[in-house]
């Protein structure tokens, strides 16, 4: 992990939709080659906070910055692998297919095209299944495509909300296991989850609860100040001390 | 490049979904043929009942083309009218001859009453003889199908884009499948621009199906270039495609796009030609120049029974880019929704 580079910068930023609060004054930073974690129960705005990474939204108020440069901007998105909650992915089209579409849309062609979808499909564990048409995918090998078309144009950024919802355990350690290989090879990540076992797996993670951040810190950390067995503890007293 | 991309999945999109292909080429076709058999069916042949004729005065009248009963009263004749076997009859009242209609159905009525002028005419004393009608357009063999049609052919391309291009963009939202094209550097107008080329090849292929067949097949009045059909349902595509883009920001779901019809598709069927638009109360009738397909309508008209040519066409192409490229316009800035640059 390097410290001192930072590649995501968030300051003071507010969002409220209407006169509901979103997020309210978050700051953050995340540095480079870290698998960074949002946690937070359903509601609290991690979504929203990763929509304003990726450029689908605007803060109401505060800044956030990307590789030093403010978002939104076009050329930033093509640094970002994003991956939404839903699949997001042509059912009746083959694996193979919505990987050429997704590779053409980031400039990717021929020979490069074709091995990087090699490449990913190797790393997703589905190199066997790249001609099925989607439709006959299981849910699992849908989030895993879903995955794969996030990391095709190879970006020094991956932005994840929620990978692993709704997926057994054995395939989540899988995925788990995806991301440290991206992670060995530089890859930043950013995954939102609101399963507290998962965030152990963290470098380091944000806590957020009703659009406020109430703890950032290494897991290791987080339960040491709180002194809690684990982080489910840890969220509850950071959480309660708020309250 | 990536509008090149976009135009390919979405055409081996259309081509996997063969249920969809087969309802936008196959469902124009069926429809049309049973129009062309409704509307070029034969002459109707009028049923009427002769009521105690004199037989001398029965020899005079032209009995030809109608299903002739002879009746000894006039009770007889109303029992069988009343069953709908009669559709109408003649009678004697004090030496002149009277006629009864049954008279529910106007069409009936016109047929008949067409009869009867014909039956009665080696009565006429002035020996009127027949008038001589020449025709700017159309012919004595025209049938409200030829005049339909090109409304009809206009309305069926009209009415499937906007339908599938609407619920397959909506797909792309709710499916969450726009959030990714979003996410990738694909910019709006390419994304607008690859759905126009991309629904446009595919509109080609139908609409020069569905024309050929209607034209060829069915032997739809055609006085114009074909040429000049291919362009205007190219025109009138892209707007419904246009619209129906449009019109899917609003809906959430695909029975939400499907509400659009009668609102959207069905009224532009009332001002586009298919009635006499002179007849619409004044209240209503300035709607039809605010619809794509009065234009598209009336120019598949002047090509297809007209047979007019370019100088005669291309304002009404002009207004159908203009509405084109409004909606197109606003699909820019709908998307904005979704992202901010």
């Amino acid at each position: 992990m390097d410290a001192n580079e930072v590649i995501v910068s968030i300051q003071d930023v507010s969002k409220a939709f209407g006169k509901q609060e979103v997020l309210n004054n978050i700051s953050l930073n995340v540095y480079k080659g870290e698998i960074f974690g949002l946690l937070g129960p359903s509601g609290a705005g991690k979504t929203t906070l990763v929509k304003m990474l990726t450029g689908f939204d605007l803060p109401n108020r505060g800044e956030n910055y990307l590789f030093q440069e403010k978002m939104p901007s076009l050329k930033l998105i093509e640094k970002i692998g994003y991956m939404a909650q839903s699949d997001a992915l042509y059912g009746e089209l083959t694996a193979k297919e919505n990987l050429e579409f997704f590779g053409a849309l980031f400039g990717l062609n021929g020979k490069a095209l074709q091995s990087r979808i090699g490449k990913v499909m190797d790393v997703v564990e589905l190199s066997d299944h790249l001609n099925k048409t989607v439709h006959h995918y299981s849910g699992g090998m849908k989030r895993r495509l879903s995955l794969a078309i996030a990391l095709l144009h190879e970006p020094a950024l991956l932005i994840l909300d929620e990978p692993t919802v709704g997926i057994d355990p054995v395939l989540r350690k899988s995925i788990w296991n995806a991301f440290y290989n991206l992670n060995e090879k530089g890859t930043s990540i950013i995954v939102t989850t609101h399963v507290m076992g998962e965030a152990e797996k963290c470098h380091r993670l944000a806590m957020l609860r009703d659009g406020r951040l109430i703890a950032v810190g290494t897991p290791e950390q987080l339960k040491a100040e709180t002194s809690s067995s684990s982080i489910e503890e840890a969220f509850l007293a950071y959480g309660g001390a708020k309250a | 490049m990536r509008v090149r991309a976009l135009v390919i999945r979405i055409l081996r999109q259309i081509i996997r979904d063969k249920r969809t292909l087969g309802l936008l080429i196959f469902a124009p076709i069926l429809i049309l043929t049973m129009l062309h058999l409704v509307f070029n069916g034969d002459d109707y042949v009028p049923k009427v009942g002769l009521v105690d004729i004199p037989e001398a005065f029965e020899k005079q009248l032209d009995l030809d083309d109608a299903d002739i009963t002879k009746y000894t009263n006039i009770e007889s004749a109303n029992k069988d009218m009343e069953k709908q076997l009669l559709d109408g009859y003649i009678s004697f009242e004090n030496t002149s001859p009277s006629i009864v209609l049954e008279g529910s159905d106007p069409n009936v009525n016109g047929a008949t009453i067409k009869w009867l002028e014909k039956a009665f005419a080696p009565l006429q004393p002035t020996g009127s003889h027949e008038l001589n009608v020449a025709f700017i357009h159309g012919s004595e063999d025209m049938s409200q199908f030829d005049y339909f049609g090109p409304v009809l052919l206009g309305f069926f391309i009209f009415f499937f884009v906007f339908l599938i291009a609407g619920v397959s963009f909506l797909r792309e939202r709710t499916t969450g499948t726009l959030e990714r094209l979003l996410s990738s550097p694909l910019r709006k107008s390419e994304m607008v621009v690859g759905y126009i080329i991309g629904f446009g090849i595919f509109t080609m292929i139908q609409a020069t199906i569905i024309a050929a067949y209607a034209i060829y097949v069915l032997g739809m009045l055609m006085e114009g270039s074909f040429i000049y059909v291919l362009l205007i349902t190219l025109t009138l595509s892209l707007t419904a495609l246009t619209l129906g883009i449009l019109l899917s920001s609003f809906a959430n779901n695909e029975l939400q796009m499907i509400q659009f019809i009668p609102i959207v598709v069905v009224p532009q069927i009332f001002f586009s030609g298919l009635f006499n638009l002179e007849t619409i109360s004044p209240w209503l009738n300035w709607i039809g120049p605010m619809t794509p397909l009065y234009y598209a309508a009336d120019a598949l008209r002047n090509v297809m029974v007209r047979g007019y040519g370019w100088a005669d066409l291309y304002i009404n192409i002009l207004v159908l880019l203009g509405f084109s490229a409004l909606f197109m316009f606003l699909n820019i800035v709908a998307l904005r929704k979704y992202r901010k640059i």
